[in-house]
């Protein structure tokens, strides 16, 4: 549960449309100060009247806090249901109730690693962040990013200018190297001699690094996307089966025990069902 | 005059009618940091069952126009681990409590009721009633009268002393006012209405149906109307029978709306995934709405919709 968390009425700052997606800037006043890379936020939609009664998670792409109670929250959205399509719509100046911070965040090391970041799609988010942390840490951050085509590619200049490499994958060969983000990964850990993995995008992307980062024995910490209702560990419905440290394994939810969860302990392939031994089943 | 907004559900006692409705709310600590749950007229715990369960795959939600679908299967820590940290913290919180129970058999609910006859801090049980009966095919108990009493009968019969029962009913039958005095007749001292109603989503991706469990309990807004039915019905059949009334409120107006059909206090379920704050939004609105019509208290209004004519 992130203790932080808090309901607010809160300003679009600006909103700007950047290849397949919109970068969207809240005020959200001291909310910032208490946001980490991999938190997220659930923001009504839909308006007044509005037959959507649930909210949309996003996550935070930077949170900046200027003091004073005035700060900042970035997001990274794609307009591709009728939630984010009608959030991608508002003006600057627009109200939209929002909570957050929400979710856990990912482990920053204390000492100086060579981390790798990769991302899917709009999944790159919270990476740009998390690499300014790294950095600032004295780490090595290399980046991978990939998406079905180069429109899909989130990566502005500032982000790439956070790291020490930037590999990019598209599906169509649009950009960078054809194929996944996956098919690079091994041959970047090796040469790069990375530590840790830090990843966020679609689940069949993370259960693809976590097989390569336990057969590379290299630490991963992933931001999951599961479908939530509430996001604040009411509804039960965000749930995916994880070990934990005695071994046994429990559903628990990805919007307060995540969404930033070590890989190696997610049950991956319990596609539609519940994995045998799971406490409870 | 000051406005009485306190209500009361058979013997219990409550500062106001706005309550979290069973399965919405957790163990209440989640919803704690948006707002004081002392200000709650009940919180109604997730129905616990006697074991540990893990609950269904997933997806376990889809959302539909007005509403959502889901099918958690009571996922929880079972009894023992729920008497041991969940009433704790919601007692040191001096919350006002209503636990709901669950049971897949009748003997399930009698070991239940015993566990919770010593817990002191507890305002009423609300015994959900709509779940599979392992013992009879995974009919639900609530959508038969037989197996709807035998239920709450074996909740009296364990009970002992003053908790009063609240029998939850499902709205997917026939005739709600025969179960409804079927478990009255077995000793329920109230009764909630309604549980979510059963429904299905079929992904035109996937070409199968979209939830893991396949159907699931449709809520919110979109079954608002059934459930005002339904309190109509009953509070109509059984007026003296206190009513918790549920089912798609988001706002005071919507309150009032179960209010005038015969319900002495209204849960505030979907809505708070939504809005983790909805439950003092129908608190606040609903009193206002009350005190413009010219109510002096809420027990005024509680069934105003079944007056004559002529009145």
């Amino acid at each position: 549960m992130n203790k932080h968390a808090s309901q607010a009425l809160t300003e679009v700052v600006s909103n700007k449309k950047v290849g397949a997606y919109h970068h969207m800037v809240f005020s959200v006043g001291q909310m910032a100060a208490h946001s980490k890379p991999g938190n997220f936020v659930a923001i009504s939609v839909g308006g007044p009247g509005t037959s959507m009664i649930l909210r949309r998670a996003f996550a935070i792409y930077r949170a900046s806090d200027r003091e004073n109670g005035v700060g900042y929250i970035e997001l990274v959205v794609a307009p591709h249901g009728q939630g984010s399509t009608w959030l991608t719509s508002r003006q600057s100046g627009d109200l939209v109730d929002l909570v957050g911070p929400l979710g856990t965040a990912f482990g920053i090391p204390t000492e100086p690693v060579r981390a790798l970041l990769v991302g899917g799609g709009y999944g790159s988010a919270p990476l740009f962040g998390l690499s300014e942390i790294l950095k600032g840490r004295g780490c090595r951050v290399d980046m991978v990013l990939g998406a079905s085509s180069a429109m899909k590619i989130y990566a502005p200049l500032e982000g790439k200018r956070s790291v020490n490499s930037l590999t990019i994958t598209t599906d169509d060969g649009s950009a960078g190297i054809p194929g996944k983000v996956s098919d690079v990964l091994a041959e970047l850990i090796e040469n790069n001699q990375i530590d840790i993995i830090y990843s966020c995008g679609p689940m069949g992307m993370l259960e693809a690094i976590t097989k390569i980062a336990v057969e590379k024995d290299v630490l991963h910490q992933c931001a999951i996307e599961e479908a939530m209702a509430c996001g604040v560990g009411i509804c039960m419905t965000c749930v995916l089966p994880i070990r934990g440290e005695d071994g046994v394994v429990r559903m628990l939810r990805s919007c307060i025990d995540g969404p930033v969860v070590d890989g190696e302990k997610v049950i991956w392939d319990s596609k539609r069902e519940i994995p045998e031994g799971t406490w409870g089943s | 005059m000051s406005f009485d907004y306190t209500t009361s559900l058979g013997a219990a006692k409550f500062e106001n009618p706005i309550f979290t409705a069973s399965g919405c709310a957790s163990s209440g600590k989640e919803l704690s940091q948006f707002f004081d749950l002392r200000e709650l007229g009940a919180l109604v715990t997730k129905s616990i069952m006697i074991k540990p369960r893990s609950g269904r795959a997933t997806p376990r939600m889809a959302e539909t126009a007005s509403g959502m679908l889901n099918s958690i299967g009571l996922q929880g820590p079972g009894i023992d681990i729920f008497l041991e940290k969940d009433i704790p913290w919601l007692q040191e919180q001096g919350v006002s409590t209503v636990v709901s129970i669950a049971g897949e058999s009748v003997d399930d609910y009698g070991i239940l009721a015993r566990k919770m006859r010593s817990v002191t801090g507890v305002k009423a049980l609300e015994v959900n009633i709509s779940c599979p009966n392992v013992e009879n095919r995974g009919m639900v108990f609530a959508c038969n009268p037989v197996t709807a009493r035998a239920a709450i009968e074996a909740v009296r019969r364990n009970i002992g002393g003053e908790l009063p029962i609240i029998a939850k009913l499902s709205p997917d039958v026939t005739n709600i006012v025969e179960i409804a005095e079927e478990v009255v007749a077995a000793g329920a001292d109230a009764l909630a209405l309604i549980n979510t109603v059963l429904g299905m989503v079929i992904d035109t991706n996937t070409m199968r149906p979209k939830l893991a469990g396949k159907t699931g309990g449709l809520s919110g807004p979109a079954i608002r109307p059934v459930a005002v039915r339904a309190i109509y019905q009953v509070h109509a059949a059984l007026p003296h029978v206190s009513i918790l009334g549920m089912g798609g409120v988001t706002n005071g107006r919507e309150a009032l709306e179960l209010i005038l059909a015969g319900a002495s206090a209204v849960s505030i379920g979907t809505a708070n995934f939504g809005n983790p704050t909805a439950t003092m939004l129908v608190k606040s609105e609903l009193q206002e709405l009350l005190i413009a019509k010219g109510f002096n208290s809420l027990q005024e209004a509680v069934g105003y919709a079944h007056r004559a004519e002529s009145q």
